[in-house]
C-alpha cells in the first residue's frame, strides 16, 4: 500500500454526496441543466460579462492602433513593411507563451492589462491588412474623380475612401473579433477573469464536465452572435455593396 | 435656378467668380518631369473661345492627356500659365480652381458607395449649397441628360448601364455650372454604338449649355464629330496643327497630321455637312428611289449608298418624305471643284459647301 492516497483529497464532482445537488449532477451525466441554472447568476454571467469586456476593449484598441498604423501606410508606403513583420511577430507567437511571457514584464504581472496586451497584440495583423487592403482597393479612377472634383485629401479620405473600405474594414473586425473571443478563455491563466474561467476550474479540478461546456458553449454563442452584429453592421453602413449589377 | 440655355449665359450663382461659359488659354505651357531628357509638353499655346469644344488629338504619348490635366492642376506646370476667363490658374488654390472645372474621366470615376443624386451632388456639396437647391439642380440635371430622376436617382452606379454612367459622370460635371469642362477620352471604354449616341448627346447638350469644353481623344473620327476646333499634338506634346475640322481635312499643316487624320480625309470631309446643306439636283418626276436618302445624311453617306446603288441617282426625301430632290456622284464629285472656284469670292451659292470649307 502506498502512503499517499493517489485520489484527491476533495470531491471530484462538486456536489457528490450532497443531497441538494441535482440528479444529473450526482449521476455526472455530460451535460447537467440543473447546474447551468444554479450557477449562472453566479459563474456564468459574470465570466460572460467580464469575457465581451475583454473582448470589446481588445478589438476597440487592436482597431484604433492597427487603423492607425493601416492610415500611415496607406500614406507612406515605407511603414507597412515594419508593421507587417512586427504584427506577424505578435501573431505567430503562441498565445501560452505570450500570457506568461507578458507576466514577466515589469508594471504587467498578474493583471488584466497583461491579458488585454497579449489580446490586443493578436488583433493588429489582422485589422492592419485587411484595412490597408481596403484603402489600397479604392479604384484609382475613383480618387482621380474625387480630387478632380476639387475635394481635400482629407475630404478624399473622410468621404471616398474611408466608406469604400468599410466592407474590408468590418471583415477584419469579424476574423479579429471571433478570434479574440476564442483567444480570451486562456486570459483566464493570468486574471480572472471570462469564460475562461468556469473552463480551467472544470479542466484542473473536476471530471464533471457541464461547466466546462457550459462556458465553451456560451464562447461559441458569443462568437457567433458578435459575428452577426458586425455583419449587420456592415449591411446598415454599406447598403451599396450589397446591391448587385443588373 | 440659375441654367444656361440656347446660348444664353448665366451666373453659376452668388459667391462665385466665373460666368457660366469662359475662354480658356494656354500660352507657352511646358511640362516636363524630373530625370526626363524629353519634355512632356514643349511650348502649347491653344486659345479656346468660350463656349467652344477644342479637342486634343493625338497618338499615344502625344501628351493629350497631360495636357489636359494641366488646366484643372492634377499636374502641376512647368512653365507658362493658362488663362481661364483671363484668370491664371494659379491664382486659386487648386482644390478651389477643381471645384470650378467640370471633369469627366474615361473610367467615369463615379462613388459606387453613393447613389446616383448623391454622385451629381458632390461638387455643389463642396462648394455649400443648401439641400433644396441641389435637390432642384440634380432632378434638373437627370432630365438634361435624358435619365428619370424618379427612377435612377436612388440607384448605385453599379446598377446603371455603361451608357448611363458615363451620362451621370457627365451630369456630375456639370452640376455646379463650371464655365469649363474637361472630358478624357469619355466614350472610349464604351461599344462603337452607344458612343456615337453618346457623342450625338453631347453635341445636342453643348446647343443647351454652351460650355467651353476640351476633349481629349486618339480618335481622329470622333475629333471631326465633337470638336469645333481640333489640336492635333505630336510626340513631346508639340503641336502639330490647331485649326477646324474642315481646315484640317482641306490643309494638313504636315506629312505628319496628312497621315493622322487619314488617307480618306476626303471623304472624312463629306462627313462634316449633310445633303440639307447642299443645292440638290431637281427630281425627275415623283418616282422615287429605294431606298430613299432623308435630308439629314451626311453627305459621305449619300456617296455611299449612291455607289451601293451602282452609281444611280438617289432621292432625297425630306422629314415629312416628300421628294425634294436627287443624290448623284456628279453632285458629289463636283463639291469640292465648285467650292474651289468659288473660294475667294465669298460666295456660298449653289452647291458651296460652307460647312466643309475651312
Amino acid at each position: 500500500m502506498s502512503p499517499i492516497p493517489l485520489a484527491a483529497a476533495g470531491p471530484v464532482i462538486p456536489s457528490f454526496g450532497n443531497p441538494n445537488a441535482y440528479a444529473c449532477e450526482r449521476a455526472n451525466r455530460l451535460f447537467c441543466w440543473g447546474w447551468v441554472s444554479k450557477n449562472w447568476s453566479t459563474v456564468l454571467w459574470p465570466a460572460l460579462r467580464q469575457h465581451v469586456a475583454l473582448t470589446v476593449i481588445a478589438v476597440g484598441v487592436g482597431f484604433a492602433i492597427a487603423t492607425t498604423l493601416a492610415l500611415l501606410a496607406y500614406r507612406y508606403r515605407r511603414v507597412e513593411q515594419p508593421v507587417i513583420v512586427v504584427t506577424t511577430i505578435f501573431y505567430t507567437i503562441p498565445s501560452l507563451a505570450l500570457f506568461e511571457l507578458l507576466v514577466g514584464v515589469p508594471g504587467l504581472g498578474l493583471s488584466r492589462t497583461t491579458a488585454e496586451v497579449a489580446l490586443v497584440s493578436y488583433t493588429l495583423l489582422i485589422i492592419f491588412r485587411n484595412t490597408l487592403t481596403g484603402f489600397r482597393d479604392v479604384p484609382a479612377e475613383v480618387r482621380e474623380a474625387a480630387s478632380g472634383m476639387g475635394m481635400t485629401a482629407r475630404q478624399v479620405l473622410l468621404r471616398v475612401e474611408l466608406p469604400m473600405a468599410l466592407p474590408a474594414i468590418i471583415a477584419g473586425l469579424r476574423i479579429a473579433t471571433v478570434s479574440t473571443i476564442a483567444l480570451a478563455t486562456i486570459a483566464a491563466l493570468i486574471c480572472d477573469q471570462g469564460l475562461g474561467v468556469p473552463i480551467l476550474s472544470a479542466i484542473s479540478d473536476s471530471v464533471f464536465k457541464t461547466e466546462l461546456i457550459a462556458a465553451g458553449g456560451m464562447a461559441v454563442a458569443l462568437a457567433i452572435a458578435a459575428d452577426g452584429l458586425l455583419v449587420g453592421v456592415q449591411r446598415l453602413l454599406t447598403p451599396w455593396a450589397r446591391r448587385h449589377a443588373r | 435656378m440659375t441654367t444656361s440655355n440656347d446660348g444664353q449665359p448665366a451666373t453659376v450663382g452668388e459667391g462665385s467668380r466665373l460666368p457660366s461659359t469662359a475662354g480658356l488659354e494656354l500660352r507657352d505651357v511646358e511640362k516636363r518631369y524630373p530625370g526626363q531628357r524629353d519634355a512632356a509638353i514643349t511650348s502649347l499655346s491653344i486659345e479656346v473661345p468660350a463656349g467652344e469644344v477644342c479637342v486634343l488629338v493625338g497618338p499615344s504619348g502625344s501628351g493629350k492627356t497631360t495636357a489636359m490635366r494641366l488646366i484643372n492642376r492634377m499636374i502641376p506646370l512647368s512653365g507658362g500659365d493658362i488663362l481661364i476667363g483671363g484668370r491664371s490658374i494659379l491664382a486659386s488654390s487648386p482644390t478651389e480652381l477643381r471645384r470650378q472645372i467640370g471633369y469627366v474621366i474615361q473610367q467615369v470615376g463615379l462613388f459606387p458607395h453613393q447613389t446616383v443624386n448623391q454622385n451629381i451632388a458632390t461638387v455643389p456639396k463642396l462648394l455649400g449649397w443648401e439641400r433644396r437647391r441641389i435637390a432642384a439642380r440634380v432632378r434638373e440635371l437627370l432630365e438634361l441628360i435624358g435619365l428619370d430622376p424618379r427612377e435612377v436617382g436612388e440607384r448605385y452606379p453599379s446598377q446603371l448601364s455603361g451608357g448611363q454612367q458615363q451620362r451621370v459622370g457627365v451630369a456630375r460635371a456639370l452640376a455646379a455650372d463650371p464655365p469649363l469642362m474637361l472630358m478624357d477620352e469619355p466614350f472610349g471604354a464604351i461599344d462603337p454604338i452607344t458612343r456615337s449616341r453618346l457623342q450625338d448627346e453631347l453635341l445636342r447638350l453643348q446647343r443647351q449649355v454652351r460650355k467651353t469644353i476640351v476633349f481629349v481623344t486618339h480618335d481622329i473620327d470622333e475629333a471631326i464629330k465633337i470638336g469645333d476646333r481640333i489640336a492635333v499634338l505630336r510626340e513631346g506634346g508639340r503641336l502639330a496643327q490647331y485649326a477646324t475640322p474642315p481646315e484640317l481635312l482641306m490643309n494638313p499643316a504636315d506629312a505628319f497630321v496628312a497621315e493622322f487624320v487619314g488617307a480618306d480625309r476626303a471623304l472624312k470631309r463629306l462627313g462634316l455637312a449633310t445633303l440639307a446643306d447642299v443645292e440638290l439636283p431637281a427630281p425627275n418626276g415623283d418616282r422615287q428611289s429605294d431606298p430613299p436618302l432623308p435630308l439629314s445624311a451626311t453627305i459621305k453617306d449619300a456617296l455611299s449608298a449612291v455607289l451601293a446603288a451602282g452609281g444611280t441617282p438617289l432621292s432625297v426625301v425630306d422629314e415629312h418624305g416628300k421628294v425634294v430632290g436627287l443624290a448623284t456622284l456628279e453632285l458629289i464629285g463636283g463639291l469640292f471643284a465648285q467650292r474651289g472656284a468659288a473660294s475667294g469670292s465669298g460666295d456660298s451659292g449653289p452647291g458651296s459647301l460652307g460647312k466643309l470649307a475651312p
